[in-house]
Formats: C-alpha cells, sequence, structure tokens
C-alpha cells in the first residue's frame, strides 16, 4: 500500500472522485437515481459511511450504536433552525459540536472495553437513547411524529421577511431542496472525504492501524493506544452528526428511528459492503444500499409488465411473477442475497471487486497505470 | 393563489443552479413541466400519475399490500375498466372514464412504517415520477411525515390507515385530506355502547403504547368514559414492541379495576391481547362484574392475528366488508371478485381516499392541488359505505358514521371475525373544528 | 383525595403480591431469554462465529409450529355453486382433512399441535443447522468477525423473507392445549387468598420446558466425550486441534444442536406470541444482550444472565418504580448491560481472549 500512495496520486484521485460526485445527476440518471432526493441520500449516507470507516475501518473497533450519534446531529440541527433560523450553516455546526460531545461521553465509557464488549456497549447506549427519544423525551423529541420547525419557533436571526417563507432550510436566500441541496451535501462530503484522505495518511491514521493489528504489542511500546481510537471514536460521532443536520438541512425532520439499533447496523452493513478501511468503499456501499432501498422497492406488478413486455406473454407472465418475489415488496430479499453473494465471493466488499477488474484490465492491457489502482485498497 | 408566484421558491431556485453551472446537471424530468407549469408536476402527456405510498415491509405489510390491492382496483375503476365498483353508487356522477380526458397511472412506493423511508419514498414520487397526489400509510407517524412533506413540496396528500388526532387536528395541513376516522370519535363511538353493555360503574386501567397515536387514543377513550361515570384506575405506558407483556398484565390482576382498555395496535394489540386473555383476565370476576378487555381500534388483520382471543371484545372501526348498504356491498363484490376475499378497512379508506380525489380533479377542472383542496373542502357525498359523508373545510377531516365492532363468537370463516354491533351516526361522533387545535395554514401548489 | 387514600391503602396491602407476580414474570421471561441465548451462546463459544441468522432460526422453529398446525389443519375445499359468499365467489365448503380421517385422534392432535410439533421442528432444525454449517457457516471461521455478521444478517434477511412470502406478514395464532390454555391459581396453593397470584398454565409450561433444556445441554456437555471434547475446545481450540481431534465434525454437530435449541424455543413460544416473519428480527439484539453480559462462551453466565435481565426487567416495569423514574422499563436491560460490562470487564462469567478483539 505505502508504494503506491503519494501525494500526488491522492490529489489526482481527490479530483477525479470530486468530478464524479458533481456530475452525478448526468451519469446516475439513465438508471433511475438522478433525482434529488436519492442523489442527497447518496452524498448524506456516504458521509456517515465514511466516518463510520474512521473508527471502524482504521481501528478495527466494531461499533453498534452509531445511529445514536446520527440522531443526535439530526435532533441538535432541527432545534438550532427552531431556535436560531433556517440557515444551514450553524445547524451543521451545533449538530458537530453535540455529536462530538455526545460521542466523547459514550466512546470514553466504550472504549474501556474492546471487541464484542465494545460493539454491545455501544449498541445499549445508542438502543437507550432511541427508546427514550421515542417515548419519555417526547417534549425534546417530539417521538413518534419527528421533531419539525414550526411557524411558532422563535427563529430569532430569521429575517422578517423569512418568517412567513417556507420552513426549508436556506443558505442565504437558496432553499436547500432539490439539486441546490444536493450541491450542498456534495461540497460537505467533498469536504469530510479530503479530510478522511489526510486522516488515513497522517501518523495519526497509522497509530490507529496499529491499534488494529496488534494492541498488545503497542502497549508493550508504552503507547497508550486509548486517546487515539477515543480521537477516532469522537471524530467518527461527529461525522454521523455532521450527517444527521444534513438530513435535516435537506428535509426538516428528525424522527427517533434514526437512532434505531436497525439504523446501526445498516452503516456497518453498508461500510463492510463497500469495503471496510478503503476510502471508497463505503460511499459505494451506502449508495448500494440506498439505491436498492428507494428503487427496487418502487418496482411493481404494472412496471415488469411494461419492462419485459417484450416477450411473449407464455414467458412474460413466469418472468414476472419470478422477479415480483425479488422486487417492490420483496426487495429485502434481493439486498439479503447481495450481502451474501459479496461477502461470499468479495472477502473485501465491493472494492476488491473494483480492484480485480482493474487487474484484469492492466493485465490484458499491460498497462501499469490506471485509476483503479489508485484507489488504496488496502 | 396559482397566480401569485413568491419572490424565492422552490422551481425558481432550480432555475437559478441550472443557470448557475449547474444546467448540464438537470435532468430532462425535471424541466419538461417545470418551465410552463402553473403548479408542480402538471400533467402534460395522456397521463396523471399519482403516487401509492404503502407499508410493503415491516409489521404492516399485509395492511400495506391490501392497500395496493384496493389502489389498483380504483385505477382501473377509474380508467373505466372492470365493474366500476364504488363509482356507480358514488353519489357524484362527474367521473366518466379517466380523470381530466388523462389516463390514471400510478407508481408504487414502501414507506416501511419509517418517517424517513416514508418521505424518501413520496420524494421520489414527486421528484422523479411526476406524481400530483401521494397517498397510502399504515401509522399516524407516516401520515403526519408524509403529509407536511406534501405541503412543502405542493401536492396533495390523501391520508390512508391514521387513527391519531393529530392528523387533522394539531398536525393538519392544507394539502393534507384524511378520510379515516380519528381516536376522538372512537371514543365518542364507543362510550355509548360501553355503558350499555358493562354499565356506569366501572374501573378502567389502560395500557397504551407509549407514542403519539396510543396517547392520543388513551386520552379520548379516558375523557368519554370518564364523562359517563367510569373511574381510570391506572393509566401505564408500554414500549413499543415489547412483545412480552406479561409484566404489564400482572398489575392489572390486583389493581381493582374490572376493564382492561388495550391502547395498543398492530403486533402490539396482537400480543398484549393474546397475553391478557391467557392471564385469565377474560373469565374473571371483579367487583362482582364480569371483567372485560377493551380494544378501542379494532382492523380485520389484527383480529386474525389475535384469532379466538377477540372473541366478545368491543372496538372501534372504520368499515367493515359485512356492511349491508348499496355501497359497502358494490365494493366488496368488486375487491373480492378481483383477489378472492373481502377487503379490509385499510382497503377501503385507500379506495375511496383515491376515488374522491380524482372526482375533485374532475369537478375542478385541473390537477392543480389548490383547485382540488377547494373541491374537496366542504364536499357532501354518499353511497361510498359509510353513509351521508362531509369533508369538513376547517380541519380536512372526513365526518361519517362510526362502527362499533365485537369479535365474534362463532366466525364462519377466516374473514367473518367481526361482527358490527352498532352503526354510531355522525352526529354523535362530531366535534368543533377548533376543539383539536393546530392550523391548516395555506395551500401550496409547488410553483 | 380520598379515592387515592383508598388506592395507597390497596396498594401496601397487595404489595407482596405484586412483587410475587413479577418475581414469575421475571423468571418466566428468563427462561426465555436465557433458552434463546444458549443456542447463540454455544455458536460463540465453540466455532467463535458471530452468527445474525440466530433470530432467524428462532423464528423457523415457531413457523415449524405454524407449518405443523396448518398440516393437522389442512381441508379439503368444494365449492356450492349454488350459494355465494358476499363477494360474489362461490361459497367453499371445508371438511378438515386429518378430522376425517383419524376422527378423536385427529382432534386431539389438532388440539396439541404446538406440544406435537416439535416431532417436527427437531429434524427439521438438525437438517437447517447442518446444511447451513455445512454449506455456509464452515467457510468462515477464519473471516473476520464483520463479514460473519454480513453473511449472516443477509442470510437471515434471506430466510424472513421466505417466510413472509410463504405465510404473509401478520401474526398468525397458535393456541395451547386446552388443558393448559387458561391461567393457574397458584397462589391460593401456598396459602394466599384466591384469585390474588394467578399465572398461566402455559408461561409455566414455557419455564419448565426452558429449564428442561437447558439442563439436557449441560448434561450433555458435562458427562458425553463428545461434550468434553467440545467443552475443551471452547476453553482452547488451538489445543484440541493440535491433539489430532477432529474438532470440524464436532462443530457441525453443535450447530446444529444450537439451531434446534433456537428453534425448540420458537416452537414453545408461539402460544404466548403470535409468530410473525420479523419476530427473530425482535429477539436479536436481546439475545446477543444476554450473551454478552453473560460473557462471551459461558454457557452458565448466559442463563444468569437471561435470568437476571428478565427479572430485573419484570421490577422495572412495576408502576411504583416507572413513577420514580419515568421510561425506566424500557432502557432497564440496555442499562444493566452497561453496569455489569464496566464492573465486569467480560460480563458475568466471561473468559479473557474470547472476541476480545
Amino acid at each position: 500500500m505505502t508504494s503506491k500512495t503519494s501525494p500526488m496520486r491522492d490529489w489526482i484521485f481527490f479530483v477525479v472522485f470530486a468530478i464524479a460526485v458533481l456530475t452525478m445527476p448526468i451519469w446516475l440518471a439513465p438508471i433511475g437515481a438522478g433525482y434529488p432526493d436519492l442523489l442527497q441520500k447518496f452524498m448524506i449516507y456516504g458521509l456517515f459511511a465514511t466516518g463510520f470507516n474512521l473508527l471502524f475501518g482504521l481501528t478495527g473497533y466494531l461499533s453498534f450504536g452509531h445511529a445514536a450519534f446520527l440522531g443526535v446531529g439530526s435532533y441538535s440541527a432541527v432545534w438550532t433552525f427552531k431556535l436560531l433560523g433556517m440557515n444551514p450553516v450553524p445547524a451543521a455546526i451545533v449538530a458537530v459540536i453535540t455529536s462530538g460531545i455526545f460521542a466523547l461521553l459514550i466512546g470514553y465509557v466504550s472504549l474501556r472495553r474492546s471487541g464484542i464488549y465494545f460493539s454491545i456497549l455501544t449498541l445499549a447506549f445508542a438502543q437507550m437513547s432511541y427508546n427514550l427519544a421515542y417515548s419519555v423525551l417526547t417534549p425534546i423529541t417530539n417521538g413518534e411524529t419527528g421533531l419539525r420547525v414550526l411557524r411558532t419557533d422563535p427563529r430569532l436571526f430569521d429575517s422578517s421577511n423569512a418568517v412567513d417563507g417556507p420552513l426549508i432550510a436556506n443558505l442565504f436566500g437558496i432553499e436547500m431542496t432539490g439539486y441546490a441541496g444536493f450541491y450542498f451535501c456534495a461540497i460537505v462530503l467533498l469536504i469530510a472525504f479530503f479530510i478522511a484522505q489526510r486522516i488515513f495518511r497522517s501518523p495519526f491514521g497509522i497509530m490507529l492501524r496499529a491499534v488494529k493489528t496488534n494492541q498488545n504489542r503497542m502497549n508493550y511500546t508504552g503507547l497508550n493506544p486509548r486517546p487515539y481510537t477515543l480521537a477516532a471514536f469522537v471524530i467518527s460521532g461527529m461525522y454521523a452528526g455532521l450527517a444527521g443536520a444534513l438530513l435535516c438541512i435537506t428535509d426538516p425532520l428528525a424522527g427517533a428511528e434514526r437512532m434505531q439499533w436497525t439504523a446501526s447496523g445498516e452503516v456497518v452493513l453498508m461500510t463492510i459492503l463497500g469495503g471496510a478501511g478503503t476510502l471508497l468503499g463505503p460511499i459505494f456501499g451506502a449508495a448500494l444500499i440506498k439505491y436498492f432501498e428507494n428503487i427496487f422497492s418502487a418496482f411493481n406488478d404494472q412496471t415488469l409488465h411494461e419492462i419485459f413486455g417484450f416477450l411473449p406473454d407464455f414467458i412474460e407472465v413466469p418472468v414476472v411473477s419470478v422477479t415480483s418475489l425479488f422486487v417492490g415488496e420483496g426487495w429485502h430479499l434481493t439486498l439479503g442475497v447481495l450481502f451474501m453473494l459479496i461477502v461470499i465471493f468479495l472477502p473485501g466488499g465491493l472494492m476488491e471487486g473494483f480492484s480485480r477488474i482493474g487487474r484484469l484490465f492492466k493485465r490484458s492491457s499491460g498497462k501499469s497505470e490506471s485509476r483503479g489502482a489508485a484507489a488504496p485498497a488496502d | 393563489m396559482s397566480l401569485i408566484r413568491k419572490p424565492l421558491n422552490r422551481r425558481s431556485i432550480l432555475r437559478a443552479g441550472a443557470m448557475g453551472g449547474a444546467a448540464l446537471a438537470t435532468p430532462t424530468i425535471f424541466t419538461s413541466g417545470a418551465w410552463s407549469a402553473g403548479y408542480l408536476n402538471e400533467p402534460t402527456g395522456a397521463e396523471v400519475v399519482l403516487g401509492f405510498n404503502v407499508p410493503q415491509t415491516g409489521a404492516y405489510a399485509d395492511e400495506g399490500a391490501d392497500e395496493l390491492r384496493a389502489y389498483q382496483l380504483a385505477v382501473k375503476h377509474l380508467n373505466g375498466e372492470g365493474d366500476g365498483g364504488l363509482l356507480n353508487t358514488f353519489s357524484s356522477k362527474e367521473l366518466q372514464g379517466g380523470v381530466n380526458g388523462k389516463k390514471v397511472a400510478y407508481v408504487t412506493g414502501d414507506t416501511q412504517t419509517k418517517s424517513d423511508a416514508a418521505r424518501a419514498s413520496a420524494k421520489r414520487m414527486i421528484e422523479k415520477d411526476g406524481a400530483v397526489m401521494i397517498t397510502g400509510g399504515s401509522s399516524s407517524g407516516v401520515a403526519i411525515a408524509v403529509q407536511s412533506l406534501c405541503q412543502e413540496a405542493g401536492v396533495i396528500f390523501m391520508a390512508g390507515l391514521t387513527h391519531s388526532n393529530d392528523t387533522t387536528g394539531k398536525d393538519k395541513r392544507k394539502n393534507g385530506f384524511r378520510h379515516f376516522f380519528n381516536t376522538e370519535m372512537s371514543g365518542a363511538a364507543l362510550a355509548p355502547v360501553l355503558k350499555n353493555n358493562y354499565g356506569t360503574d366501572r374501573k378502567a386501567y389502560h395500557l397504551t403504547a407509549d407514542y403519539t397515536w396510543g396517547w392520543s387514543q388513551e386520552e379520548s377513550i379516558k375523557k368519554y368514559t370518564e364523562g359517563m361515570g367510569w373511574e381510570t384506575t391506572a393509566a401505564v405506558r408500554t414500549p413499543l414492541g415489547a412483545g412480552d407483556f406479561s409484566q404489564y398484565i400482572t398489575p392489572v390482576l390486583n389493581s381493582g379495576a374490572d376493564v382492561l382498555v388495550l391502547n395498543h395496535y398492530g403486533k402490539d394489540m396482537v400480543n398484549s391481547l393474546t397475553q391478557a386473555v391467557q392471564f385469565g383476565l377474560r373469565d374473571k370476576q371483579v367487583n362482582g362484574k364480569d371483567f372485560v378487555i377493551i380494544v378501542p381500534l379494532y382492523s380485520r388483520l389484527m383480529a386474525q392475528g389475535a384469532g379466538e382471543n377477540v372473541k366478545g371484545i368491543f372496538g372501534s372501526t372504520n368499515w367493515h366488508w359485512s356492511l349491508q348498504d348499496e355501497g359497502s356491498k358494490a365494493f366488496v363484490k368488486s375487491f373480492g371478485q378481483e383477489y378472492g376475499f373481502p377487503p379490509s378497512q385499510a382497503a377501503h379508506t385507500c379506495y375511496v381516499q383515491a376515488l374522491l380525489y380524482a372526482d375533485a380533479a374532475q369537478r375542478a377542472g385541473t390537477f392543480d392541488p389548490c383547485a382540488i383542496a377547494a373541491a374537496l373542502e366542504g364536499f357532501e357525498f354518499d353511497g361510498m359505505g359509510n353513509g351521508p359523508t362531509l369533508y369538513r373545510a376547517d380541519d380536512h377531516q372526513c365526518f361519517k358514521d362510526v362502527l362499533v365492532v365485537k369479535g365474534k363468537e362463532n366466525p364462519t370463516s377466516q374473514f367473518d371475525l367481526l361482527e358490527v354491533v352498532e352503526v354510531t351516526p355522525r352526529s354523535q361522533v362530531e366535534y368543533p373544528a377548533d376543539m383539536l387545535g393546530g392550523e391548516l395554514g395555506t395551500c401550496n401548489n409547488g410553483a | 383525595m380520598l379515592h387515592q387514600c383508598r388506592l395507597l391503602q390497596a396498594k401496601s396491602g397487595r404489595t407482596m403480591d405484586v412483587i410475587l407476580l413479577q418475581l414469575l414474570n421475571g423468571l418466566d421471561k428468563g427462561g426465555a431469554y436465557a433458552l434463546i441465548a444458549l443456542g447463540l451462546t454455544l455458536i460463540f463459544g465453540t466455532l467463535g462465529v458471530v452468527n445474525f441468522a440466530h433470530g432467524a432460526l428462532f423464528m423457523l422453529g415457531a413457523f415449524c409450529a405454524v407449518t405443523f398446525n396448518k398440516l393437522l389443519s389442512l381441508e379439503v375445499v368444494t365449492t356450492d355453486p349454488t350459494k355465494t359468499t358476499a363477494w360474489g365467489s362461490p361459497l367453499e365448503i371445508r371438511t378438515p382433512y386429518v378430522e376425517a380421517m383419524l376422527g378423536d385422534f385427529g382432534t386431539w392432535m389438532l388440539n396439541y399441535s404446538v406440544p406435537m410439533s416439535i416431532l417436527l421442528a427437531v429434524p427439521v432444525m438438525l437438517l437447517i443447522g447442518f446444511v447451513m454449517e455445512r454449506g455456509l457457516i464452515k467457510h468462515f471461521y477464519k473471516r473476520p468477525h464483520a463479514d460473519q455478521i454480513l453473511v449472516t444478517f443477509g442470510l437471515a434477511i434471506v430466510l424472513q423473507e421466505i417466510i413472509k412470502a410463504i405465510y404473509g406478514a401478520n401474526p398468525i395464532p397458535q393456541s395451547a392445549p386446552d388443558l393448559v390454555r387458561g391461567a393457574a391459581d397458584i397462589g391460593s396453593i401456598f396459602g394466599f387468598d384466591p384469585g390474588v397470584i394467578v399465572y398461566p398454565y402455559w408461561r409455566m409450561v414455557y419455564l419448565a420446558f426452558a429449564g428442561a433444556v437447558i439442563a439436557a445441554v449441560f448434561a450433555f456437555l458435562q458427562f458425553t466425550t463428545f461434550g468434553m471434547v467440545v467443552r475443551a475446545g471452547m476453553a482452547d481450540r488451538d489445543t484440541v486441534g493440535l491433539l489430532g481431534i477432529n474438532i470440524e465434525r464436532r462443530f457441525t454437530v453443535v450447530f446444529a444442536i444450537a439451531a434446534v435449541v433456537a428453534g425448540l424455543a420458537g416452537v414453545m413460544y408461539t402460544p404466548i406470541l403470535p409468530p410473525d416473519y420479523h419476530m427473530g428480527m425482535d429477539f436479536l439484539v436481546l439475545s446477543f444482550v444476554v450473551v454478552v453480559v453473560g460473557g462471551m462462551g459461558s454457557l452458565p453466565g448466559a442463563v444468569a444472565a437471561g435470568f437476571l435481565l428478565g427479572i430485573l426487567q419484570s421490577f422495572a416495569s412495576m408502576n411504583e418504580v416507572k413513577a420514580i423514574l419515568p421510561g425506566i422499563d424500557q432502557i432497564i436491560i440496555y442499562l444493566v448491560a452497561v453496569v455489569i460490562l464496566l464492573v465486569r470487564p467480560r460480563g458475568l462469567m466471561g473468559r479473557k481472549g474470547v472476541m476480545e478483539n
């Protein structure tokens, strides 16, 4: 891995990535994903998974409660809207700070244990947050219905004509919905990705990898790994909080189910599916899961008949009835099968698949340089 | 409303964004209608797209599947196919195959009974598929979340199954409409029946699902039962999805209460009722009276899940297939012939909502949400299975008869689990519009 | 005011009953938790696999009971064209097959369908466990835990979607045999007033059943040579491997046993909780918490943790406790888990080095 990285390569890699992200509305349109909401979700969950990967991919600590930080970020963002006004910047800053503090508290306690004991501690904290937010803390979280901005809220810094405007986050007049929202999220993701890339390459990142490889040996060298892992945990929690804030910036509603264990599990799956420990993998994993959730669930018998309409009837009917098991209300089945296939055949996740294709390509063309190789698939 | 343009809105920002270098990025679906349209997603071709947003995974998946069946049937009937169903009995005769000369098409999505997923799915329908109306859902949290989304985006929301007062109370919206009844009406309809059957000297113990719908239900039932002289011994909150309710049921045994009210829905209700009956509560004698259990909101699917435990237990429901009016008979026949079994109340309310929307669009002569909202407000109709019904303009809530039902002692089939005890007339469940609070706000057509 | 006074008086008089009842609840819950967690900790401890499909095995067991019941109540459907239903299709006349064939014995079988379905569940779950281990899990022993989570989670989704496709998403009620359907007035046996301490028969059956299964698994591991090897494997797998013992084949058997235990827990739970396709996921988190609180790889630990969490959860749900700490019943399990893991680094009875990295 070390032989393949250099500051120059990283820069090229980042610029290519940035161009790919910013042109997503064009090249994702043919597969039906080129609409603002899904693009925003790609960015936001990509950010969430990137943050998770900073902890799990580098240190190997598997947190099963990261959704708590997503939720805390969301709630703080909406409360900032309610109190201060609809500008996304303060909301994002407040969300990062509160989720960072929350992560510091939970991380300080949870990191006293390792392995599965650590996972269960984080899970327990997240589940407690979820259960309380759903019921007892309703005055703060608005429970099942979810926290929203209301016309009666103070919104201190909103100008008087904005008070009557729609209750949507706006950055100096630009409403954070549609493509404007997407580009806002995309820029945040790019900044966060850049930071993640720096962390991966920094001495701090190397230290974290050392924790993963052998904590005992690290202890023998007299270095205490705790501060490093705690820092990684807090940074990762801040990423999650920022992702939570973005969810509310593009759509000002914060619901408790964002903190449920299934949401924590989802980010774990995204990261492993894409390739834990790689920079791009978690973003691919996030996009893949969100794509299935939004596009595969939308197929119904009508659309299937349209798709397979070219087939003769006696083939079309069985084809439609078989495929309908995997789409629409059966989209979970496709997801489950996909999880199994990828982990069985591509132990390193999607990134391993890409690098295998990349290697094939290299071998056949004889070129030693390709963009795929620049991706640090470590 | 559609003529007045706000200085800064979604559309103009998009335009600004497009000019600001993102022009390449704007896909055709988004620009096609947007430049000339007077309102969001104005249908320009031969079709109009409706969005059916129902739970397809999770605990309410079967209910969602039934809703989707009803919608597909409604689309068929609206396009002049099939036997016409409720269009034959509906008091308004405007619809004659298609709506405003356009064929009805639809897109579907999965709410997962989660606010985030439901909103994402509704957004896809609006942003990608060009839906002018979103409908469906099986829980109040989702209904309220999607309703406010539709308000912000500028399309009509026709709520599916949502029973909390808040949907057309505290959280009502100008773009949102509900045909289903609410906890307030459940309380008003149930109380007289309970009084006749169980008398006025009762002590009630509430087990309440610990979220907004549960609280709404508990409050309404308490209000009406205490109004007729019942005493509330305790009201205990239970976590959503508790599974095993034994630790909440045992305190009931020796609390001195002689009525147990289960403010639970879905799986919670199935489990808590099954377990309460196992604890012998239905056979118990307290204060010299038979102990009774009440389930304020019933559905046939839940009754199926709880099996024989529902026998003799009172509750309320929006509609039941055994009703004998012309509308109900026509709908049951139409649905039954298509799918081979009778429709659930969720299917009924969704079917009716789809028809009501189409009728309003036809009467308004446009799909402009504001014109449709105006056509629905104060609309009086009949022949939909619930007797003469009013879409009240002040809160967008339908007022109609409410059914009080009881678990049947000797069911003849797996669908025949509830019997209608009383059809509580509309006048008895009406309440002043300002009672539940909230503001409708102004209509938004997304332009 | 007067009403409150009366309530208070009544309360102090029956505190004892309430506590006793909650203790019973706690034992009952604990039995269920321990039984569900038992198979999971067995797989953890011996195979070192994080099995997210464990909940799905529990659910499959429950659906063995459903299937058995459906098989028994298979009906011959004949239509009567002269009569129609409300929705216009011809009226169907259904005659149960088994009852028609076997008469009274058929009725008896139907009545006892839940306990009888153990006969179906044991071979089915053995087979599922065997196929799962040979076909999938075996290849993941050396893979990171993250991969194990992903593959077993994927499998769990696939299994539950298959059940959903067959049986739908709605819960399917299963009733306990008539004999043990109601509630027993156990208080009166011990000299309490009649009708004060009543508890459902089936829950007591479940508790006894859980105890029996747990005892059987312990006895198997304690008193058989096979069990001895497995225990040795749990303690130090490498050394056992060095001794030339074919540990692989034993792993298959252990996995199959774990699947059967999970399945049996599911079968017997159906009268308490009408099964639906998602019930496994609902129990998954809980069973992991129980296993970890008990200590990784420790069977007695899992059992102790099951009972501890069950009892504490019951007491936390008492109105008197909730009045002081609102919402405590919602988080008690997790709170206890945190406290125990902080006080005892490896849970109640965990050993050093198991699943710590």
